[in-house]
């Protein structure tokens, strides 16, 4: 592994032996991070390396309990938030922190807001914003209201905010988790704009092809230690994931696509038998109740994945949910084989055959509080149980024989959920839902926030189910994972499916414009 | 930078400790350890006070304690006020487990005891307890959960919030009760109900001489009793898991195939009759009739003790035990400060477990 040399100048940033617990789990163990000035600096390693974490304690927001900070070569070990926004260092979040009722202009000066005889010069506001938009190509027109933004604008509003609190020095937290391909070239636009003018930037990622696009250098991550420094022009992407995870691992999911070339679907073979999961014309609405899926159709075949793309916000959401029987339908109807079960219940959908990876693992997959065992349960209680009492015997042999089975770690089921890394929470809800007899399976992102280790056997285990003939609904807004695990591809687009590809015909290339909109109506 | 690129090639240790029997350790100390300092807290807290009056705490906590656990009557009278703050307070906690917050136990429980008492003027006297006493129990259960079920429909099926209606039921269902007692069934001259013959529960008093004039009876098993079954109902079937599940993420719990409205209604309801069964300690233990305002606070107060217990039932037992002998005590030290002051400690022991909870929590985590 190549090693950068020491910076001749000072050092925008520098950590050293940061040191940060939250309870017993150690998120830093002695991380370092250097970022000379003026450049694109990518902090990259697994989910839970700590890279979050580690930025949180340079912008304030969490205290380090041992270590050093520097920032222009002055020491403000322990500083505040307030001291971090004066000294121009500013994190743009993973979650927007956004007012949804208020505008652009509005929320870029919460916090500082510009008065006029005690009143807030909203006029000035307005200019103030609108000038630095286009002096830093964050193109958004400050008028608007918030709620009515893309994602993308709302990250560009985030980013104005940090600009305008004058931050030299820029974090932007996993960025493009919610952007479209174009949406994410333009952000790199608008990065390096800023880079060409001196300001620093730390990114904070775990996508390497993002990492060897964008930055100048690299810190690696991994188990809340640093463990390596590269230049991006001297190292390789296989080189990074080495460091990443401490192995070699298989890169750009391509070992799913292969071998699922040559194993024909068993779907494929006996495409006369029929569908197990039949939607047609489903119409559902939103929290808002505003229509957010608007009369979708498709089928999925026994040992067929269905694929479904799409920049995050066009209605998957309420796709999945209204499939799983958590929300009311519309128009349409949903069936699993031959049985109408759009009216049915979750747990009547669960006995016929429904298992569900819910996108939202902390919200909805997992009682946090709740043990690993009894989470091993959920949604299944009512076949764990001895009389009116929850059989405790078999609730604990069950847990066993999950996590042993897909290797959740640590394996002691008496754990709350709460303790375990992202990728074993993940796994606990994978090992639930796909553990048991099952006939479809709705896996919503099914590997967001995993490491890449979790990802490897997350990928296995669909495609297993895939070979045993069961049907898939597969929902990601990672393109690369529903191209290397799709037997065929729909991109939904404002509430519609507007293309259906057989997976030879799918691409990036190909899907990009009908995820933006640009492009409407092809079914295979 | 000198990152060693050899470091990346050794195994880092692993990220969560040993757990096992530590974890579980754990998980009791953050239990206890924030209701004993805040105990400690509310002890010194209230050293203070007594000394603004001139008093020495000594003296003070030694009356306290003598004229409550130090002799028969004192103790009776802690163990019929613990009796009936452990209904509340159970009430209190079903309803936070399943995440409502229950404002309403204090007409609950004064409904339990005016339905008790119909139902005991209607029997017919001379009846086994063996026989009366299930029928009060349905009968106070009936009442008090009729009138939390209200608000637990509500909210089920409009999303109508529990705080507002519970508060807004408590005057409507006080008003009524009282207009029911005062227009139909008082006996002149009073505020109260005739006596009730049909079953009623012995005091203490008619078994241990010693209890005499204390109002503890019976109805102290039974409260036991409830704090055993809502225990079990809570953590050991399958109904208290989804009851749970509910109170701690509603939206997982959908997702687990829970009808999030019905868990909301029947923990209302259950909490309701909870509280209302309260209510037979002073209508069929003490008293033997029913009369205007007998809750006089209990049902708030259960609040509190929810609060202090963590809304553990064995918690809840505890922490009816301690409200129960600061306001017991507050008549013994009455000579020597004001009865005032047993009140601020309440409220001292209130704000000191709410604070104390995540302060004790951080700094065990620190410790370790």
């Amino acid at each position: 592994m190549s090693m950068a040399g020491s910076a001749a100048s000072t050092p925008a940033i520098r950590l050293t032996d940061i040191v940060k617990s939250f309870g017993p789990v150690l998120a830093n163990r002695g991380a370092a991070l250097e970022v000379a000035p003026g450049e694109i600096h990518a902090l990259v390693g697994e989910n839970g390396a700590g890279k979050s974490t580690l930025m949180r304690v340079l912008s304030g927001m969490y205290a380090a309990e041992s270590g050093r900070m520097e920032v222009n070569g002055h020491d403000v070990t322990g500083w505040s938030t307030a001291d971090a926004i004066d000294a121009g260092v500013g994190m743009v979040h993973q979650h927007f922190m956004l007012v949804p009722t208020l505008t652009v202009a509005e929320n870029v000066m919460l916090g500082r807001e510009l008065t006029k005889g005690g009143q807030l010069d909203r006029a000035r506001a307005e200019r103030e914003v609108s000038e630095l938009s286009h002096a830093t190509g964050l193109a958004v027109r400050a008028q608007r209201t918030v709620a009515d933004l893309s994602v993308g604008e709302a990250q560009r509003v985030e980013i104005l905010k940090t600009l305008y609190r004058g931050a030299k020095i820029l974090i932007l937290d996993e960025p493009t988790a919610v952007l479209s391909p174009p949406e994410i070239e333009e952000l790199w636009h608008v990065l390096r704009q800023m880079r060409d003018r001196g300001e620093t930037i730390v990114l904070i990622t775990h996508k390497l092809d993002e990492v060897m696009a964008i930055s100048e250098t690299i810190t690696v991550m991994r188990h809340g230690r640093t463990v390596g420094r590269l230049r991006t022009a001297e190292t390789t992407p296989a080189e990074i994931a080495r460091a990443m995870v401490g192995r070699d691992v298989q890169l750009a999911m391509n070992y799913v696509a292969e071998e699922m070339a040559t194993t024909p679907s068993p779907g494929a073979q006996v495409a006369a038998s029929e569908p197990l999961l039949v939607v047609r014309d489903l119409v559902v609405n939103d929290v808002r109740r505003l229509t957010a899926v608007d009369g979708v159709s498709f089928t999925v075949a026994p040992g067929e994945i269905l694929g479904i793309a799409g920049v995050e916000g066009n209605g998957q959401t309420e796709l999945l949910e209204a499939l799983a029987g958590l929300r009311a339908v519309r128009g349409g109807s949903i069936q699993m084989g031959r049985h109408d079960v759009t009216r049915l219940s979750v747990k009547a959908r669960g006995d016929a055959g429904l298992s569900h990876i819910p996108e939202d693992r902390h919200a909805r997959g997992l009682i946090l509080d709740y043990s690993v065992a009894e989470n091993l349960i959920l949604g299944q209680q009512h076949r764990f149980t001895r009389g009116v009492q929850l059989d405790r015997d078999q609730i604990l042999e069950n847990a066993r024989h999950q996590i042993d089975a897909f290797d959740v770690r640590p394996s002691d089921p008496q754990l709350p959920a709460r303790a375990l890394s992202g990728g074993n929470q993940q796994k606990l809800v994978i090992a639930r839902e796909m553990g048991r007899a099952f006939q479809v399976l709705l896996a919503a992102q099914p590997t967001r926030g995993v490491d890449v280790g979790a990802i490897e056997f997350i990928h296995g285990q669909l495609r297993a189910a895939r070979n045993a003939g069961k049907a898939i609904l597969l929902v990601s807004a990672d393109l690369a994972e529903i191209l290397a695990l799709s037997d065929r591809v729909a991109v939904m687009y404002g509430g519609k499916l507007v293309a259906v590809l057989a997976r030879g015909d799918a691409s990036t290339e190909v899907l990009g414009p009908y995820m933006t909109g640009a492009a409407t109506g092809h079914a295979a | 930078m000198t990152t060693a690129a050899s470091e990346s090639t050794t195994a880092p240790p692993p990220i969560a400790p040993p757990v096992d029997r530590t974890a579980r350790r754990t998980a009791l100390e953050e239990a206890i350890l924030p209701a004993v300092v805040a105990l400690l807290v509310a002890a010194i807290v209230g050293d203070i006070l007594i000394l603004t009056f001139g008093q020495s705490p000594g003296t003070v906590y030694r009356l306290l304690l003598e004229g409550t656990w130090g002799n028969a009557y004192g103790l009776g009278q802690v163990l019929y006020k613990a009796t009936t703050l452990t209904f509340t307070g159970l009430a209190v906690a079903v309803g936070l487990r399943a995440g409502l917050f229950n404002i309403g136990a204090e007409s609950q429980l004064a409904a339990g005891g005016f339905v008790a008492a119909l139902v005991g003027l209607l029997l017919p006297s001379g009846l086994p307890a063996l026989i009366t006493l299930p029928l009060y129990l349905i009968a106070a259960a009936a009442g008090g959960g009729l009138v939390a079920g209200v608000p637990g429909v509500l909210k089920a099926r409009f999303g109508a919030h529990e705080v507002i209606t519970t508060i807004m039921l408590n005057f409507i269902v006080l008003a009524l009760l009282n207009y029911l007692t005062a227009a139909h069934l008082k006996v002149e001259g009073s505020l109260h109900t005739a006596e009730i013959h049909a079953g009623a529960l012995p005091r203490f008093s008619s078994y241990i001489a010693p209890f005499h004039g204390s109002a503890a009876n019976v109805v102290l098993f039974v409260a036991l009793g409830a704090a055993i079954v809502t225990w079990w109902f809570l953590f050991r079937t399958r109904r208290g898991f989804e009851l749970r599940a509910t109170g701690l993420q509603p939206e997982a719990a959908e997702y687990g195939g829970v009808d999030v409205g019905n868990v909301w209604w029947r923990a209302m309801v259950l909490s309701g009759g909870l509280a209302g069964i309260g209510g037979l300690n002073f209508v069929l233990g003490y008293k033997h009739y029913y009369e205007e305002a007998f809750a006089s606070g209990a049902g708030f107060l259960g609040i509190a003790v929810a609060i202090v217990g963590r809304n553990h039932p064995l918690g809840v037992v505890f922490a009816a035990l301690v409200f129960a002998t600061i306001s017991q005590g507050g008549l013994a030290v009455n000579a020597v400060v004001p009865k005032q002051m047993v009140d601020v400690l309440q409220a001292v022991v209130i704000i000191a477990v709410a604070a104390s909870v995540p302060e004790v929590r951080r700094i065990l985590r620190k410790a370790r």
